[in-house]
């Protein structure tokens, strides 16, 4: 059985059986396939590179090529048990629109994303004055497809306002579970539970 | 270049043998193989309200039905296409149209399925249409022919399908109008269909398309051979209009970077611009090749006929406007493809079917495949679009 990645390891874990996901953002299908193998999920996908979507059709998953700031809007409302963000939301021009979309087609919806606000990334900006390019932000800032840098309290701070709440929440630190205390400081990830 | 499938019936003749729907399939049962003919009795019931009886089919099949056919795979051809998918084209003596798709280790197999392909309603190359003598007159139908549709063709398929066993379609799979075919299967017979590839093509004719049509059309019946329609007793067809009809179709199949790449401005065997009408530049010899070999293999009458089925075709239409209505009744997974220099049905008209999909909480996958090579790319090699069909087909659940 393949390693899922770290976050996406705590999302399968989390994805009640037999529910119905979409996964957006969804890479070569990884997630899918495990929550569809293990899970007996019935998962879609979307995403923007089609070698990607090409990689996750061959594996027989059902997946489209399209982009999380324009192709949500064609979904109906509540339409899945959950709808999957991980490590996608930085990169979208309107992270807070892609959010309500996500809560309107998903009864609830998983976020993850890498903080900005990690020691690593402060003391790369701090004490060297550049943009930092490390294991967590391997891009340069020309080149990185983040585009909307945030940090854990920058995303509890939208939910909160947006009146979003927080069903559930996990820490990561490398492949290791980080505690909450210091998580702004001490998680190189976060993962969100939410529903609206 | 040219190869035949191997195949486990025999190559010749025509099949005269009734309907036998109970029959258990055999791998030398006369209905099976190349270079098949079948008149059903029908009647097929038209969209116009008219009926067609009998209902003829020119057909081919690769590969061998296992127990209950759930194997079975449709495939439909585009516009001008026929049934000769994977094996050599009998007036030209080309490969098949989609060999690079369909044979041995390709990614629809004969060594796992069972695989269908025919001629459509309207066409030419066996199938009723306009040049087959109407049973009342025993002349041709010419203009009598009735006007078809998408729909139609589609319904003389399953009539096809009824004839050779074949309750339940693993894959119905097209491009372009093929493509249409295969959309028109999921709203026509949700039930007997398990998937759906639709490569290249669109729910509904946009005004550029009918327009594109319609200078065909034109061209064609501008000819004074047309004479109405009636040209087939004098043996004398229109080929000169419907030479121009391919021509400007064909345009429409390429790309403007595909053309410029081809031909550029470059001139036909000559050194210096003639200044006369003769074909100076490479791309008019191209072209005008293009024309006159398309007149030796199709029939003009056909032509009109089919591009206006096209022309009407409006799934969303069929379904009280809205096209995920046209989905709802199946449980059939979906695959969209298009082509990103695609002009002639857009990766936009592709788009529109996928949300229509996913309005319908259907089981959706939609890639759009880079190519130079325009419309004509689900045609050319392709590994992108072969992996994504072979992965489609072959680990869908």
């Amino acid at each position: 059985m393949i390693d899922l990645r770290p976050d996406l390891a705590i999302i399968a874990r989390n994805v009640a059986p037999d529910s119905r996901v979409l996964d957006i953002g969804c890479g070569d299908g990884a997630l899918m396939a495990a929550l569809r193998d293990r899970h007996g999920v019935d998962a879609r996908g979307l995403e923007i590179d089609p070698a990607n979507v090409s990689a996750a059709v061959a594996r027989g998953l059902s997946v489209v090529q399209g982009d999380a700031d324009t192709d949500l809007a064609g979904y109906p409302d509540q339409a899945f048990d959950y709808a999957i963000l991980s490590r996608t939301l930085q990169t979208t021009r309107r992270p807070d629109r892609v959010l309500d979309h996500l809560l309107r087609i998903g009864r609830q919806a998983f976020v993850s994303f890498p903080n900005f606000a990690h020691w690593r990334v402060r003391a790369s900006l701090l004490f060297g004055g550049r943009m930092p390019v490390n294991r967590l932000l391997p891009e340069r800032w020309y080149d990185t497809p983040n585009i909307h840098h945030v940090t854990i309290d920058d995303f509890r701070a939208m939910v909160a306002e947006r009146g979003i709440a927080i069903d559930a929440e996990w820490f990561l630190s490398g492949d290791k579970r980080a505690r909450p205390a210091g998580a702004n400081i001490f998680a190189e990830h976060a993962v969100f539970l939410l529903h609206r | 270049m040219a190869r035949r499938l191997a195949t486990p019936t025999q190559p010749t003749g025509l099949n005269q043998r009734p309907p036998g729907r109970n029959q258990r399939a055999m791998p030398d049962d006369a209905r099976y193989g190349l270079r098949r003919h079948v008149t059903l009795s029908g009647p097929l019931s038209l969209d116009s309200g008219a009926a067609l009886t009998p209902v003829e089919f020119g057909y081919e099949t690769y590969g061998v039905p296992n127990a209950d056919a759930s194997n079975a795979i449709l495939i439909c051809h585009a516009l001008t296409g026929d049934q000769y998918v994977a094996s050599d084209h009998p007036v030209t003596g080309k490969p098949g149209w989609w060999s690079r798709m369909v044979g041995p280790g390709k990614p629809i197999d004969p060594d796992r399925h069972f695989i269908i392909c025919t001629n459509v309603l309207g066409s030419c190359m066996g199938s009723s249409g306009p040049a087959t003598i109407d049973p009342a007159t025993g002349a041709p139908f010419a203009m009598h022919f009735p006007v078809i549709t998408v729909r139609d063709m589609v319904r003389a398929q399953a009539m096809l399908l009824d004839h050779l066993g074949v309750s339940r379609l693993h894959a119905v799979v097209g491009g372009s109008m093929g493509g249409m075919q295969a959309l028109s299967w999921a709203a026509t017979f949700p039930q007997r269909i398990e998937a759906v590839v639709v490569i290249a093509s669109t729910a509904r004719h946009s005004a550029q398309n009918i327009a594109f049509h319609e200078v065909g059309r034109q061209a064609i019946m501008a000819d004074p051979k047309w004479r109405e329609g009636d040209y087939y007793a004098a043996a004398d067809p229109p080929a000169a209009g419907l030479a121009v009809a391919r021509m400007a179709a064909h345009i429409t199949y390429l790309s403007e970077a595909g053309l410029t790449e081809k031909f550029g401005r470059k001139l036909q065997a000559r050194e210096a611009k003639t200044f006369g009408f003769d074909a100076d530049f490479q791309v008019e010899s191209y072209l005008r090749y293009q024309g006159l070999s398309f007149t030796d293999r199709f029939d003009a009458n056909a032509y009109l006929y089919i591009t206006r089925a096209m022309d009407y075709f409006d799934l969303g239409e069929e379904h009280g406007g809205l096209l995920a209505n046209a989905f709802r009744a199946t449980d059939a997974r979906f695959c969209v493809v298009s082509f990103d220099t695609d002009w002639l049905y857009p990766t936009s008209e592709s788009r529109a079917i996928v949300q229509a999909l996913n309005a319908a909480a259907k089981r959706v996958s939609f890639v759009e495949l880079s190519s130079p090579f325009g419309h004509d790319a689900f045609l050319l090699e392709s590994p992108q679009l072969n992996a994504v069909v072979a992965g489609f087909l072959g680990n869908g659940r």
